[in-house]
């Protein structure tokens, strides 16, 4: 079989040609760089995406703190995981890097803040 | 009055600010002062909490936060001075800058050098002219984002997202998963505005339909949105009678082009171009007035912001040089011309007399062109050739030519399709 995908691994947005079998690769083309034929593989065999949301904050200087998923799931795991940040919250202050939740649907991957958030000034 | 006298002078502290402090005090540059109207450094990055930056610079992908702050820890590393609550009033061709704060009040800098970095704002829905009432839940996607993002509410229930910017783009994503229906994204172009990237992984992994040609065309609600009429359009964007189709939503975000905020710069009688609406720059990026430099959004608007980052340095680098004493502007210009198939390019201008042996020239295209030949022509001889495999108006590209063979009093820079 043949699919037409474009990278996302990069801005420069390859236009690839991927032959496979079933979800075996046979052939890649028009990919610049092997990040390229490794995303042709995943989105054969295991589409994979990294999550960004906010999780709510108690006690910050804003109501919510921006997140992302210290590494990328299975693109079927994105709602699983989307679940468990709606109904997180976590009290400030925060630090960048900072474990929000801790591998929330089972794959690995934890979620963690991308941004400091301090206190509010009062309480 | 006070008048203070400073080196550098930096207007707006987001990503192209933040990165032009930071690579001035890097190149020995001692009194560098940062000016931003908002109450925290970083501009728009705060708010664009997806990933996909900093591929180029950091060598890994980041989201908008973690970018800025990588820039905000080296500012406060290196000791930049910078005033949060600043707006920037006037500038003068003399580069005296009028400012007011809390803490100030009204304070004038007369500075050696600025660095205009103010970036954009959206194009509102006022400038569309679109029929209809006048609801609530008509937001620009920005306005939304920030909504989202940074203040933790819903716009709504149901979207529908008109124009194709990456902004729309990563709304709809974001949206979709907090929970709202994304009906359409329409594009009046035949083609998206945004990267192929946003494509696929914010509309085809969720499903949402991107309905190219064709535009809203009435808007339906009194109080809160209801609804709004989609049309398709011909080849000069006029809708097609007999094709509305009604689309019940309670929320329309516009993505629909980002204007350069050029007000200050023209104040100080900085040329712009009309087709970028941003400053006409030299190699060096320096604007029509002596001594004001422009970078990033400001400029011209970009798709990434590595690349806004990136120009920032350059002009910083300038500037600094200028600052030193070194400037290599000359007095004989040559005016680079977007030709068939550029719509434009940034530099405008060549300064005769760099020491540059190549100089970059970006440009975008006017239209989707395949397996292209880009040329730089002087007095109807190509100095310069390469091929693209393909050319399209949302991302920018760029091509090095060589200095010593630029002849004459301008350069064309062409796009030929095969």
């Amino acid at each position: 079989m043949k699919r037409e995908m474009v990278c996302i691994r990069c801005p420069k947005g390859c236009r690839m040609t991927v032959e496979y079998e079933g979800t075996k690769v046979l052939n890649v083309r028009g990919n610049s760089c092997s990040k390229g034929l490794a995303y042709a593989i995943d989105e054969i065999t295991k589409p994979v995406r990294i999550v960004t949301s906010t999780v709510r904050v108690i006690g910050g200087e804003l109501p919510v703190v921006p997140v992302k998923t210290s590494k990328a799931i299975r693109r079927n795991l994105i709602f699983d995981v989307m679940e468990k940040i709606k109904e997180a919250e976590v009290k400030a202050p925060i630090k960048e890097g900072q474990l929000i939740l801790e591998d929330p649907a089972g794959c690995g991957a934890d979620v963690i803040a991308t941004l400091e958030l301090v206190e509010a000034e009062n309480g | 009055m006070i008048i203070e006298e400073r080196s550098l002078v930096i207007i707006g502290a987001g990503p192209a600010g933040l990165a032009a402090a930071v690579k001035a005090k890097k190149k020995g540059m001692e009194d560098v002062l940062l000016l931003e109207r908002d109450n925290q450094l970083g501009g728009i990055l705060k708010q664009c909490i997806h990933n996909g930056f900093g591929l180029h610079i950091f060598k890994e992908e980041l989201t908008g936060p973690e970018f800025a702050l990588r820039y905000i820890r080296k500012i406060s590393e290196m000791g930049i001075e910078y005033k949060l609550d600043t707006m920037v009033i006037s500038i003068d061709e003399n580069k005296n800058i009028t400012t007011v704060n809390p803490q100030d009040g009204l304070r004038i800098y007369k500075a050696g050098a600025i660095i205009l970095a103010m970036g954009c704002r959206e194009r509102p829905r006022g400038a569309l002219r679109i029929p209809g009432t006048n609801p609530s839940g008509i937001f620009s996607a920005g306005t939304a984002q920030r909504f989202v993002n940074i203040e933790g509410m819903k716009p709504g229930k149901t979207a529908v997202i008109l124009g194709s910017g990456d902004i729309g783009l990563i709304m709809a994503r974001r949206m979709t998963l907090e929970g709202m229906k994304v009906k359409a994204v329409c594009e009046i172009m035949p083609h998206p505005g945004g990267l192929t990237r946003n494509i696929v992984q914010c509309l085809e992994d969720f499903d949402i339909p991107l309905k190219l040609s064709h535009t809203v065309t009435q808007i339906h609600g009194r109080t809160r949105l209801e609804g709004v009429t989609i049309s398709r359009v011909d080849e000069n964007y006029r809708p097609i009678e007999g094709t509305e189709q009604y689309i019940k939503c309670d929320t329309l975000l516009l993505s629909v082009g980002l204007i350069p905020e050029n007000e200050l710069a023209e104040e100080a009688g900085v040329l712009l171009d009309p087709a970028t609406k941003g400053a006409l720059v030299n190699q060096n990026l320096e604007t029509s007035v002596d001594g004001i430099y422009a970078c990033g959004n400001v400029l011209h608007v970009h798709d990434l912001v590595d690349y806004v980052a990136l120009e920032a340095e350059r002009a910083a680098e300038s500037a600094v040089r200028r600052l030193k004493g070194k400037s290599e502007s000359g007095t004989k210009r040559i005016s680079v011309i977007p030709g068939n198939g550029v719509r434009y390019t940034v530099p405008q201008f060549i300064d005769k007399g760099s020491k540059d042996e190549k100089i970059k020239i970006y440009f975008r295209s006017g239209s989707i062109l395949k397996s292209v030949r880009v040329n730089a022509v002087c007095k109807g001889k190509t100095i310069y050739s390469k091929k693209f495999k393909r050319l399209v108006p949302a991302e920018m590209e760029y091509i090095k030519i060589p200095t010593e063979d630029l002849k004459g009093s301008k350069v064309l820079i062409e796009a030929v399709e095969k």
